[in-house]
């Protein structure tokens, strides 16, 4: 299989990352290589197995449903860009 | 008092406790020697204040009699592990001024162990690459080069700075973290001992993931013995990640003198590929002999589905990346581009923020995932992983208990010598580590030779899962048989 230009800019918006025009012939090149590198799997007789899920066999852990930590809301917004009395800021979302 | 920066990390251990050294005396050695080699670009940032407190720290603890396991030895930390009040970029631009308020569990262990942190040592972006190539920052150049040349050579990757800092003897050892060779593919290009070991075995909390179901911490180091000894205090259990293992950790120095004798080791006949340079060929060879020498039986054994493990390898690790780097959005942390809403916030904020290499993997990952593919790359490939799994489990279950083969299939390479027009040139260098990702095993990479250039090789010893111990057996008997390796001369200084 093989992506024509415009799945190269479907990708991209679906990846949310911005592609200028130009670009569009060059990643169509190294994701078509890349493409053609996995091709062989096609051929590999895969009936009857179980996609893997889990690397090693081991019961999912589970813990208390409870509050382990919190009031940490200086720390959490510290890293943001802009933010706002502990909310993080973004672009008007709703008109 | 000779240059504290020759000793092993074992050496350096047992002469604090003897006292022929303070831990202040040997970090301000290491803080000088990682000033000097500037020019490798090893460290994304250097910590001298903070190495200096630590050592002093660990000075009063020497001598109050309550040193730990790793007290006042200096490391270096591969830049994708949390470090609580220092930045950690991934090597990205995207989180370039990120500074995490809290700390990796594996970095915490090493800390709580008395370890001294010397800076932060560079990485292919997001641990994407096998060059170290791929870096916001810049590449890593190895301390090593061919013979009668001084063009740069690359120091393999993603973990190129743990392993060019390790062999340019700028710290005892380094941690590094492997998600398809990350760490045995350096550590075999610069004449470095690395070990992943086994999914679990390692927390991952605080780790900045990449792909979550093959990612694994672990040490780069200059000898069997010390690799053993940092993977002790790195491994654990952590209730932070349900991945991680409740296991007790193995005293893995323990294990390292216990020798090969009675112990079968398997020769996978489908590593031997056409094409195989004849040094690679040899050094294989060498290795088998030493192993029959050191009264382990050989055993040819056939892991099939081992062609079929780089290409699932590349449907599986970029999905996986595709869903984590979806968290770079320019709104809790690092990088913002300003855009005319929302979305074109997030498409500007990522376009400027992620490499090629990382945009590439990212856009592959988001159309194996898509709606019409799943089943036809993603399911498919995980189906794959399981036959891959399932040809180790028999071999193992035949009574093997090492497995022998080279570590990477060919010697380093010059800077910008690969991967430029064709991405998949670079990915065959981990042909021979990402089968063990994708079966969850460890692996350990042990320098074992030098190239007709003047380049460290290295073998690979691959073991059942959780038996490590195996593996630094296995490892220090290559090291013993093996031709001395002089460490890289000190061009830089």
């Amino acid at each position: 299989m093989s992506v024509d230009q415009a799945t190269v800019r479907r990708i991209a918006h679906l990846a949310r990352i911005k592609v200028n025009e130009a670009e569009v012939p060059h990643l169509q090149a190294e994701l078509n290589a890349i493409l053609a590198f996995v091709e062989e799997l096609a051929s590999v007789d895969v009936e009857g197995v179980e996609p893997m899920t889990s690397v090693l066999p081991m019961a999912m852990k589970k813990r208390v449903d409870a509050v382990t930590d919190g009031d940490i809301a200086d720390k959490i917004v510290a890293n943001a860009p802009v933010s706002d009395d502990h909310f993080f800021v973004v672009p008007k979302v709703v008109e | 008092m000779a240059d504290l920066t020759e000793l092993t990390l074992a050496e350096a251990r047992d002469g604090l406790k003897k006292k022929a050294f303070s831990a202040v005396e040997l970090v301000r050695e290491h803080i000088g020697a990682v000033q000097d080699a500037r020019p490798l670009n090893a460290f994304i940032i250097e910590t001298p204040e903070k190495a200096l407190a630590m050592a002093r720290d660990s000075d009063a603890r020497i001598a109050k009699g309550e040193a730990g396991p790793l007290e006042g030895i200096p490391l270096g930390i591969k830049d994708l592990y949390c470090t609580e009040g220092v930045q950690t970029t991934a090597g990205s631009h995207i989180l370039e001024g990120f500074v995490p308020p809290y700390e990796s569990t594996v970095t915490a262990n090493l800390w709580r162990d008395g370890a001294v942190m010397l800076g932060k040592l560079n990485l292919d972006e997001f641990a994407m690459g096998s060059s170290n190539e791929t870096s916001y920052f810049g590449p890593v150049i190895s301390p090593w080069r061919r013979h009668g040349s001084n063009k740069a050579v690359v120091p393999g990757g993603s973990s190129g700075g743990s392993a060019a800092a390790v062999a340019a003897r700028l710290c005892f050892g380094a941690t590094a973290s492997d998600t398809g060779g990350s760490i045995r593919q350096p550590a075999a290009f610069t004449g470095t001992v690395g070990i992943k070991p086994t999914y679990g075995r390692c927390s991952r909390w605080g780790m900045v993931a990449f792909a979550s179901s093959l990612d694994q911490a672990g040490p780069i180091a200059r000898s069997v013995r010390d690799a053993g000894i940092l993977l002790r205090s790195m491994a654990g259990h952590d209730p932070k990640d349900t991945t991680s293992v409740d296991m007790p950790v193995p005293d893995f120095e323990a294990a390292v003198e216990r020798g090969v004798s009675g112990l079968k080791i398997g020769i996978p006949r489908e590593y031997r590929r056409e094409g195989m340079p004849a040094e690679i060929e040899n050094l294989w060879a060498q290795g088998i002999a030493w192993m029959q020498a050191a009264g382990a039986t050989i055993t040819e054994i056939s892991l099939p589905h081992t062609r079929h493990a780089l290409p699932a390898y590349y449907i599986v690790a970029p999905a996986e990346a595709s869903s984590n780097l979806a968290r770079y959005d320019g709104v809790r942390y690092g990088l913002r581009v300003p855009g005319k809403d929302v979305v074109d916030m997030y498409e500007q904020t990522r376009a400027a923020g992620f490499g090629k290499e990382v945009r590439r993997r990212i856009m592959i990952g988001t159309y194996v995932l898509s709606a019409g593919y799943y089943d036809a790359y993603y399911v498919r490939a995980q189906k794959i992983r399981t036959l891959i799994k399932r040809d180790f489990e028999k071999a193992f279950g035949e009574g093997i208990d090492a497995i022998l083969t080279p570590a990477t299939p060919s010697a380093a390479f010059g800077l910008g010598e690969k991967g430029s027009g064709d991405p998949v040139e670079m990915y065959l260098n981990d042909i021979f580590t990402v089968t063990v990702n994708m079966a969850g095993l460890p692996g350990i990479a042990v320098p074992a030779g030098v190239s007709a250039e003047g380049l460290p090789l290295g073998l690979q010893v691959i073991g059942r899962a959780f038996d490590e111990e195996t593996l630094f057996a296995v490892g220090r008997v290559i090291e013993q048989s093996a031709p001395e390796i002089r460490p890289p001369e000190k061009w830089w200084a």
